[in-house]
C-alpha cells in the first residue's frame, strides 16, 4: 500500500490575464500530474489557435468558449499530489460576471492562491476577489507575484506590489500571507527555483503549499456539529443518526444536545466507513447512537458545547446571483445544512462597497452585489455565525419556482464590515 | 524550511486541523452526497457499468445505506458489446448489494427507430445517449448517479458534482448552478432531471488505493491476463465476438490488463503483469499515459469530444 495522506483545498484569487490557469498548468505540469497524452493535446490545441508551443491555460480551460475565448469561464477541478499531500484545486474565473463560479470554488477552500502580475500590481478585480475570499471565511494566503520575468525579477517592482497588497490583507483578517516572485510561463519558483535570484530565499509556490498549516474549512474549535442526512433502521430495531461531521471532534461518551428540540442525551456508539471508532474527526460521514429514545430526523441537529443558536431571524451577509435584483419581501426558499424551509429577506440594511470596504445604504441587491440584511425562516433553523463555523453557518437561497440558487449567505457579518 | 522574513506579510497561524486519511475524506464526501441526493430527490437510479468508479460508487451506496437496502434501484445503459466477465460482475455486485436492476437496451433503441443502425459492430457509444433519457424519462428518475471523475476528462473538470439537465436532458456548461460549502440543491421541475457525481475528487489512482484498501470484487479483466489481441490504432483490442481481424492484420497472445471498461469493439488493453491489487496500485502511480488517452477510442474524435457529448446528455 501507499502512504496515505492529508488533504489541502485551495482555490485560485486573482484578475483576468494575470495568470492563474497559466500557474496551474506550470505546478501540474512539473510536479508530473499530467500524463504524456494529456500534454500532447495541450500542445496540439495550442498550435491549432496559434498561441506559441504550449499554452499552459488550456491544461485548465477546457470548455470549448473558454478556449476560443482564451478565458476561464467556470471553475476547474485538478488535483496534484505529493507523498504527504492531496490537493484539490479550484481554478476560479476572474471575470466579475462569474463571481458565483468564483465563489462556488472558494467556499470550501483552506486557502487562497493569489496570483498577482508584477507590472499591474493589484487590480480591481484582484480586490474584489481577495474580499469574496475573505468574506467566505478564507483566512490563508499564498500570493505568486507573477510574470517577474518581464521586470526583470527586479526586487524593488516585488517589494512595491507587496506593499500594496499587506494593507488590504490585514484589514481583510488574513492571518498567513506568504508572498513569493515567480515567473508562471518559465516555471521559476513555482515548483523549480529560480536561478536568476539572489535577493530571495524563501519557498518555491509547491513548498509553501506543502507546509501550509491553513486547517481544513469544515472545521473549528467551537463545539462538534452533526447536521442529521438520514436516519437508518438497524436491524432488531433502534435507530442510528446519520451525517458528515464538521467543527471539533466528537467522541463516544459526549454529552450533545438535539436542536432545535433541545433534548440532551449521550452518544453511546459511533461508526463510520471503516467500522466502529471512538472519535470522529470532522470531515468523516459517520452515524451515532443515542443513550436516549428520541424523535430525531433530517434537518435536525447535534451538538457539543458551546451550542448554536437557534433562531427565525437573523442577520446575513449574501451575495446575489439572481439576475433580477433582490427587494425586500421577496419569498424565497432557504437550504440550510440538511434543512430546507421558506424564507424572506425582510431588511436590506447596506450594500458592500469592495472599493471602500463599507457598506452604503441601499434598497435592494443587484447581480454581483454583496450585502448585509436580514432573514426571516418559517421553520427555526440552527445556526452558528460563519466566522464560527463555515458549515452551520452558511446556506443558499432558492427561487421557488425556476429551482435557481440565487443567493450564497453567511450568517453574521465579516469583522472587516 | 526558512522562509525568507520580509516576504512573510503575516504568519504564526495554524488553522484547526486534523490528520484524516484522504480516502477516508473522500470516502465520506461520496456517502454524504449519496444520503444528500436520497434525501432530496424524489426518484434518484444509480447508473452502473460494471467498471471500476461505478463498482466503487455502488459500494459506496451500500455503506451509506447499511443495513437498510439502497432507496434506489440500478440501471446498466446496455449497448450490447459487452466483456462477458463485466455482466458476470454486473450481476454478482447487484446482487450482493439486494438492489433492483433495470437494464436499458442499445438494441431496442435502434430496433425502435430512435436511433440509426450503426451496422455490424459499428460505435453504439452516441446512442447511448438516446436510450439511457428515454430510460430516465421512462422511470420518471430526477437524480441519476454516475461515477464520473473530474480527472479523466478536462470538460467533466468543469462540472458541478450535482449537475442540473434541462427538459431535454442536456448540460450547459456556460449556466451553471452555483454549488457553495456541501449544500447541494437538488430541486427540479417535471421532465427536468440532476446528474449527481459523487467520486468527482476521486483520482483514478484514488480508486484504486481505495479499492485495494477495501479488497473490493472487480470484473477479472482488470487483472493481467493471456489474450488474442491486435494492434489498431495504436491500442491492443482484444480479437472476439466484437473485434474482428481486418486484412493484413495478426492476432498474437498477450499479457495485457483493461485500464477502463467500456464498449468491447471500443476498449484498448494495455500489456501489463499487474495481477494483483497492489501490483494495480504500484502501475497506476507510476502511468505516463492518461486511461481514456490509452484505452478508449470513444474520446479520439476531437479536442471537445467530451464536452459535445456531454451537452447532449451522455453521461
Amino acid at each position: 500500500m501507499l502512504a496515505t495522506k492529508d488533504l489541502l483545498r485551495l482555490a485560485t484569487v486573482g484578475s483576468v490575464d494575470d495568470g492563474k490557469s497559466t500557474l496551474i498548468g506550470r505546478l501540474l505540469v512539473d510536479t508530473r500530474q499530467l500524463f504524456d497524452d494529456q500534454l500532447d493535446a495541450v500542445a496540439a490545441a495550442s498550435e491549432r489557435r496559434g498561441v506559441g508551443d504550449l499554452d499552459l491555460s488550456f491544461v485548465t480551460d477546457g470548455l470549448r468558449a473558454e478556449r476560443e475565448q482564451g478565458i476561464t469561464i467556470d471553475v476547474a477541478y485538478r488535483y496534484a499530489s505529493t507523498p504527504t499531500r492531496k490537493f484539490i484545486i479550484a481554478d476560479c474565473p476572474g471575470h466579475v460576471q462569474y463571481t458565483r463560479n468564483m465563489a462556488t470554488g472558494a467556499s470550501t477552500a483552506d486557502l487562497a492562491l493569489v496570483v498577482l502580475n508584477v507590472a499591474d500590481g493589484l487590480k480591481e478585480q484582484t480586490r474584489r476577489h481577495l474580499c469574496i475570499a475573505a468574506l467566505l471565511g478564507v483566512r490563508t494566503a499564498i500570493v505568486a507575484v507573477n510574470k517577474m520575468d518581464t521586470v526583470d525579477w527586479s526586487e524593488a517592482a516585488f517589494r512595491q506590489v507587496l506593499a500594496d497588497l499587506q494593507p488590504l490583507t490585514d484589514q481583510l483578517g488574513f492571518e498567513s500571507v506568504v508572498a513569493i516572485p515567480v515567473s508562471a510561463l518559465k516555471g521559476e519558483n513555482v515548483v523549480e527555483r529560480s536561478s536568476q535570484l539572489e535577493w530571495y530565499d524563501g519557498p518555491t509556490v509547491l513548498q509553501a503549499l506543502e507546509a501550509s498549516n491553513a486547517g481544513s474549512w469544515t472545521t473549528t474549535n467551537h463545539g462538534a456539529r452533526l447536521p442529521i442526512q438520514w436516519v437508518l433502521r438497524q436491524n432488531g430495531g433502534g435507530r442510528t443518526y446519520a451525517g458528515m461531521l464538521n467543527g471539533a471532534t466528537l467522541h463516544v461518551g459526549d454529552t450533545v444536545t438535539l436542536l432545535p428540540a433541545g433534548v440532551t442525551t449521550t452518544v453511546t456508539g459511533i461508526r463510520s466507513g471503516t467500522g466502529p471508532r471512538g472519535a470522529a474527526t470532522p470531515g468523516l460521514s459517520i452515524d451515532v447512537d443515542l443513550a436516549d429514545e428520541t424523535d430525531a430526523g433530517r434537518s435536525d441537529l447535534l451538538a457539543t458545547e458551546p451550542l448554536p443558536t437557534v433562531t427565525k431571524e437573523f442577520e446575513a451577509t449574501i451575495c446575489w446571483f439572481g439576475e433580477q435584483p433582490m427587494t425586500p419581501g421577496q419569498r424565497l426558499r432557504l437550504k440550510h445544512t440538511s434543512r430546507s424551509t421558506q424564507a424572506r429577506v425582510s431588511v436590506v440594511t447596506g450594500a458592500v462597497d469592495i472599493e471602500t470596504l463599507t457598506v452604503n445604504d441601499a434598497t435592494q441587491l443587484k447581480l454581483n452585489d454583496i450585502g448585509i440584511v436580514s432573514i426571516q425562516t418559517a421553520d427555526a433553523v440552527v445556526v452558528d455565525d460563519y466566522q464560527e463555523n463555515r458549515v452551520t453557518g452558511s446556506f443558499v437561497l432558492i427561487d421557488p419556482v425556476t429551482n435557481a440558487t440565487v443567493a450564497a449567505g453567511m450568517v453574521g457579518r465579516a469583522s472587516f464590515l | 524550511m526558512e522562509y525568507c522574513e520580509e516576504t512573510v506579510l503575516s504568519s504564526s497561524y495554524v488553522g484547526p486541523h486534523f490528520m484524516t486519511d484522504h480516502l477516508d475524506l473522500l470516502e465520506s464526501h461520496a456517502i454524504f452526497i449519496l444520503r444528500e441526493v436520497a434525501a432530496e430527490c424524489e426518484r434518484p437510479v444509480l447508473l452502473f457499468s460494471g467498471g471500476k468508479d461505478s463498482a466503487v460508487l455502488l459500494h459506496l451506496a451500500g455503506k451509506a445505506f447499511a443495513p437498510q437496502a439502497l432507496p434506489f434501484p440500478v440501471m446498466h445503459v446496455d449497448t450490447g458489446y459487452n466483456f462477458p466477465e463485466v455482466l458476470a460482475f454486473r450481476d454478482r455486485a447487484v446482487e450482493r448489494q439486494g438492489a433492483r436492476l433495470i437494464v436499458a437496451s442499445v438494441e431496442e433503441t435502434i430496433n425502435q427507430g430512435k436511433a440509426a443502425d450503426p451496422g455490424h459492430l459499428g460505435s453504439r457509444n452516441r446512442i447511448q445517449t438516446v436510450t439511457l433519457l428515454d430510460a430516465i424519462t421512462e422511470g420518471k428518475f430526477d437524480a441519476a448517479f454516475g461515477g464520473a471523475r473530474r480527472d479523466e476528462d478536462k470538460a467533466r473538470a468543469k462540472e458541478r458534482i450535482l449537475s442540473f439537465r434541462d427538459a431535454f436532458g442536456q448540460w450547459d456548461p456556460k449556466a451553471q448552478r452555483p454549488e457553495l460549502w456541501q449544500l447541494y440543491q437538488g430541486k427540479v421541475n417535471e421532465g427536468e432531471h440532476l446528474r449527481a457525481f459523487p467520486l468527482s475528487d476521486w483520482t483514478e489512482l484514488d480508486i484504486w488505493q481505495y479499492i485495494e484498501r477495501e479488497q473490493m470484487d472487480l470484473p477479472s479483466i482488470y487483472f493481467a491476463h493471456e489474450r488474442s489481441v491486435v494492434q489498431r490504432d495504436g491500442m491492443w483490442l482484444g480479437v472476439g465476438d466484437f473485434v474482428e481481424l481486418r486484412d493484413g492484420e495478426v492476432a498474437e497472445v498477450r499479457t495485457v490488463r483493461y485500464r477502463t471498461v467500456g464498449d468491447a469493439n471500443l476498449t484498448g488493453a494495455v500489456l501489463s503483469d499487474a495481477a494483483t491489487l497492489s501490483e494495480i496500485v504500484h502501475e497506476v502511480s507510476l502511468a505516463n499515459v492518461s486511461e481514456r488517452g490509452a484505452t478508449r477510442g470513444d474520446d479520439k474524435f476531437s479536442e471537445t469530444a467530451m464536452e459535445d457529448r456531454k451537452r447532449e446528455g451522455y453521461f
